[in-house]
């Protein structure tokens, strides 16, 4: 099949308007429909996408399933992918299935909320898949504009100011790499990624408005890339529309802006920033890397003192994407292989915590922690489902979250000494916020005269929670599952940078 | 006027007589009651030589000693010139005739603004250039005071009138000093007098006077005041022509004027207009959150779009002509389907133009919400939507012109703006439910706007086309 990334991606956009153009009304009868539209049609996106994962051959370091049309000016519609991306396209078709099973509760405009969400799948899809600059800045960018109106239509009670937020503090980060990504256009003539990455941009000092500029245009592009991804991510201190955002989108909004939106940053560095700019990311990794520490402690700090559930574990993602940003800058091959997983792992896990959020919330309508306390008397099997995705979260041993943690510390620690070290204090403190968490909410007595008729999981609920308990549990205890199919990418990433900066380093002793 | 000459300007003298011959028919007949029928017309008319020029036209030629020319340039600007006021018009009868507000002057000023712009936008000399300026300016200061008894539609056309008369007054200077530094009034020959190091004092001032009269009919910042204050007063349908059609003439013009007869000094103004486009990129992004008219938000967003046009004209290059081309093509098409839903905006059959009508209006009217929901993130410049191809092409032109700065500038530029077109959405989707607006309304308001929702969607896979269009136009401006 020579167009499978194609049908992947547009497969649910097709779902979509289908339901747009030819569902009407608005009763009962509709709303099953679009919800069992929506399902089926992410559900077969996952299905194609298995034939592109049994497809794919680890061993091959270039992109694989490679299609490329002639688009306007110059631009080519080329998707394709390689080892970094194939798994975070899996990842997508894989908890789309989940999230819309997840909204089944939801009452008010089912089929635009329905809609809203397969588009942004293909969105999401197109990111992880596309090979030119201008076609995945289109995808990377068009996301903003369904997640705007799901947290702005669906959202909690202030969920404009929160939309709003997260609209323009990531369209100021991405305005700035359209940018840079004129300036690569211009300066090696194609928007082609791969012969981009293998495109030298120069790294010659030179002097704006008097300021001398080390690195260079790389320096620059580099700084234009990071600004955007960097807020995606989010990185501290330019991660305060997260907590917000979160708080306010409907449960579903809050597990695909936990799961896939936010490894969107973390897939930009690997696929542009790393090996793109070499020179300026060896230059500014050790800033990157401080960020990333401060990242790790001070936002688990802050998720300690959070007395609102979801807050609590958006600032828990912070942290846990500090240690995405910080094995990637470590640029060695553990580091990297721990960043990936830490991404793939930390999808399931977030949105699985989302999730258990979500499931309590629907039967209180509040986030509030004090609202809860001894649900295990009530609700067994949702005490041990969160308790799994605590220790998770936790980065406990036999999970999945472990093995990311340890390898990027372990990538962090040959570069950096102090660095992993800070980081290593972060690991303690997520275990004292998602224990006391866990200690809040379920266990105790059963007090509180609201929850004393609280119902435990239904049969829907527990077989959105499979997937993902499977998920957790097989990559703790058998990672090789997905480092084998990122190692040789990543490998070769790893030696590609390594040349880029020798040459550079001869090139700039020979001048 | 020998044959020849007169074959090239026939599409115009055609519109001109039409015009006339309608004129006089409306007079001798029964006035206002042919109006509806001479809005059909006029339309077609319009939209006929519109195909007809986009069919037959090939190669270049000028005409009465090069003050008229005839190229790929001129007809790209003629094409979207007739076809979005031939929409306008079509827009406008069915609001005009339910408000009592229709004239039969009102198709024919249109139709003899419309030769006025196909004039400027084929000018090869100073005279050609001032002579289309005016007519298209004096047909619009009639159209802008239409409603007669209404004080603001008055207070419009009377600020029109003076402002357009101090630009066209400044435009004259600049031509006068021009002419007497170069000796001509032929761009052909000004262009050779105006070379690189060589130019006089006086030309220079001259073509500083010139710009800032061009940039009064754009309205770009500083000389944009009458435009919140026109578009607001005057007649809705007349604002929605006001937006698009003399929009591209008097960007055509301007793009005619610097690089047929000042091509060969393109640094000295150059810097001017990028001054002038990054002026307006961030008075139109800022000025345009406080409002509570969509009109005059219009009007700032369109001051703001302006600026993003003039970002590739500044770039000075071929590909600089063609980006503008391509962004004025797409902002006439977002503009004409918004217009469409302005117009469209009734409570009670009282026509409103507040903001915080829209309040819960996707619950009563979802595909019309959905269309202006895209029409705005198009306006905005978010991709996927066509608007981005338009910033796109600029920011491009500006960055290959080593004016990177200018394009930093507008990206922060539009990220400010962002903010107002998604208030717009923010009313429709978010809001609370209030006294709402009218449901339904005319088909063909709703047609239009959804067709140019649609055309902003699918432009995405290959534009419609326009990129090549616009490609060849700029090659046979700029060598």
């Amino acid at each position: 099949m020579d167009n499978l990334l194609s049908i992947i991606t547009f497969l649910p956009l097709v779902a979509a308007a289908i339901l747009a153009f030819f569902l009407r009304g608005d009763d009962a009868s509709a709303q099953n429909n679009a919800k069992w539209l929506a399902l089926i049609a992410t559900s077969a996106t996952f299905l194609i996408s298995l034939f592109m994962i049994f497809g794919f051959d680890p061993g091959n370091t270039g992109f694989q399933f490679v299609e490329e049309r002639k688009w306007i000016l110059g631009l080519t519609y080329k998707m394709g992918v390689d080892g970094i991306s194939v798994l975070f396209v899996m990842l997508t078709t894989f908890l789309m299935p989940l999230v819309i099973a997840s909204c089944w509760e939801v009452k008010t405009r089912v089929k635009e909320y329905m809609i809203a969400f397969l588009v942004l799948e293909t969105l999401m899809l197109g990111v992880f898949c596309a090979l030119d600059l201008v076609l995945f800045y289109l995808f990377f960018e068009g996301g903003l504009i369904p997640m705007f109106l799901i947290i702005g239509i669906w959202g909690g009670a202030n969920r404009i100011y929160a939309s709003f937020k997260f609209f323009l503090y990531t369209f100021l980060g991405s305005v700035l790499m359209l940018v840079a990504m004129i300036g690569m256009y211009v300066d090696a003539g194609t928007t082609d990624i791969p012969t981009l990455l293998s495109h030298q941009f120069s790294f010659a000092t030179f002097s704006v408005l008097g300021v001398e500029i080390t690195g260079g245009l790389q320096t620059l592009l580099w700084i234009a890339f990071f600004a955007s991804f960097a807020v995606k991510m989010p990185m501290w201190p330019v991660h305060t529309w997260l907590p917000d955002a979160h708080v306010q989108a409907p449960t579903g909004g809050s597990v695909v802006l936990a799961a896939i939106l936010l490894k969107m940053g973390g897939y930009g560095f690997l696929r542009f920033s790393l090996p793109m700019f070499p020179v300026a990311s060896d230059l500014l990794a050790p800033f990157v890397l401080w960020l990333s520490a401060i990242a790790i402690v001070y936002t688990s700090l802050v998720a300690l003192a959070q007395s609102d559930m979801k807050k609590l574990i958006a600032y828990s993602s912070v942290a846990h994407m500090g240690f995405v940003t910080m094995g990637i800058f470590a640029a060695n091959q553990q580091g990297l292989d721990g960043a990936i997983f830490q991404m793939i792992s930390h999808g399931f896990i977030s949105g699985a915590l989302f999730l258990c959020v979500g499931v309590i919330y629907d039967r209180m309508h509040t986030r509030e922690i004090d609202a809860y306390g001894g649900l295990v008397n009530r609700m067994p099997a949702y005490a041990l489902i969160f308790m799994l995705f605590t220790m998770a979260n936790v980065g406990l041993p036999g999970t999945s979250g472990f093995v990311g943690e340890f390898l990027t510390l372990m990538g962090a620690f040959q570069v950096n000494t102090w660095v992993a070290a800070v980081a290593a204090t972060g690991v303690i403190l997520s275990a004292a916020y998602a224990l006391w968490l866990y200690r809040r909410v379920v266990m105790g007595d059963l007090i509180k005269e609201s929850l004393k008729s609280i119902t435990d999981m239904s049969r829907r609920e527990r077989a959105i929670f499979a997937p993902l308990v499977v998920m957790t549990i097989l990559l703790g205890v058998y990672p090789a599952l997905v480092t084998d199919i990122i190692g040789p990418s990543v490998e070769a990433l790893v030696t590609a940078h390594e040349t880029a900066l020798l040459d550079a380093e001869t090139r700039m002793a020979g001048n | 006027m020998t044959q020849a000459d007169f074959n090239i300007v026939l599409p115009e003298v055609l519109i001109a007589l039409f015009a006339m011959i309608a004129l006089m028919g409306g007079v001798y007949t029964s006035k206002d009651k042919t109006a509806p029928l001479m809005v059909w017309t006029t339309a077609a008319v319009l939209a006929g030589i519109g195909i007809w020029i986009a069919v037959t036209g090939t190669g270049s030629r000028t005409a009465f000693g090069g003050m008229f020319n005839d190229d790929a340039f001129s007809r790209f600007a003629k094409v979207v010139i007739l076809w979005s006021g031939a929409a306008i018009l079509v827009m406008s009868e069915g609001f005009m005739t339910r408000r009592d507000l229709l004239r039969f002057e009102y198709p024919l000023l249109i139709a003899l603004a419309s030769v006025g712009m196909m004039t400027m936008v084929s000018a090869g000399d100073l005279m050609t250039l001032y002579m289309g300026l005016e007519l298209q300016s004096l047909s619009l200061y009639v159209v802008a005071s239409l409603r007669r008894d209404s004080i603001k539609s008055t207070e419009a056309g009377l600020k029109y009138f003076v402002l357009g008369a101090l630009s066209s007054g400044l435009l004259l200077y600049g031509a006068s000093l021009t002419y007497g530094f170069s000796g001509t009034t032929l761009f052909s020959g000004i262009i050779q007098t105006a070379t690189e190091g060589h130019v006089s004092l006086g030309l220079l001032f001259g073509l500083v006077f010139l710009i800032t009269g061009l940039a009064f009919k754009v309205s770009a910042v500083p000389f944009h005041m009458w435009t919140p204050d026109v578009y607001e007063g005057s007649p809705t349908p007349v604002t929605a022509f006001f937006a698009t059609a003399p929009k591209v003439a008097a960007m055509a013009l301007f793009a005619r004027v610097v690089h047929d007869a000042f091509g060969g000094v393109v640094a000295d103004w150059s810097q001017i207009l990028a001054l002038l486009s990054v002026a307006s990129m961030f008075l139109g992004a800022i000025a345009a959150i406080g409002q509570r008219d969509i009109k005059r938000l219009m009007a700032y967003s369109s001051i703001a779009h302006m600026g993003y046009a003039l970002m590739g004209l500044a770039a000075g290059t071929a590909f600089g002509v063609q980006a503008m081309l391509v962004y004025m093509t797409i902002y006439v098409t977002m503009n004409v389907g918004t217009f469409a839903f302005i117009l469209s905006m009734e409570r009670d059959g009282r026509h409103v133009t507040d903001i915080d009508a829209l309040n819960a209006y996707s619950k009563t009217s979802p595909a019309k919400s959905l269309a202006l929901l895209v029409l705005m993130f198009s306006l905005a410049g978010v991709p996927p939507m066509v608007g981005f191809f338009g910033k796109y092409y600029v920011l491009l032109a500006a960055v290959e012109a080593d004016l990177a700065w200018l394009a930093v500038a507008g990206v922060i530029a539009s990220v400010i703006g962002a903010f107002y077109y998604l208030r717009i959405v923010y009313y429709m989707y978010f809001g609370e439910e209030g006294e709402g607006l009218d449901r339904g309304g005319s088909p063909i308001l709703g047609g239009v706007l959804i067709a140019s929702a649609a055309a902003m969607v699918l432009g995405v896979i290959n534009l419609f086309g326009v990129e090549g269009l616009a490609a060849a136009a700029a090659a046979t401006l700029v060598n």
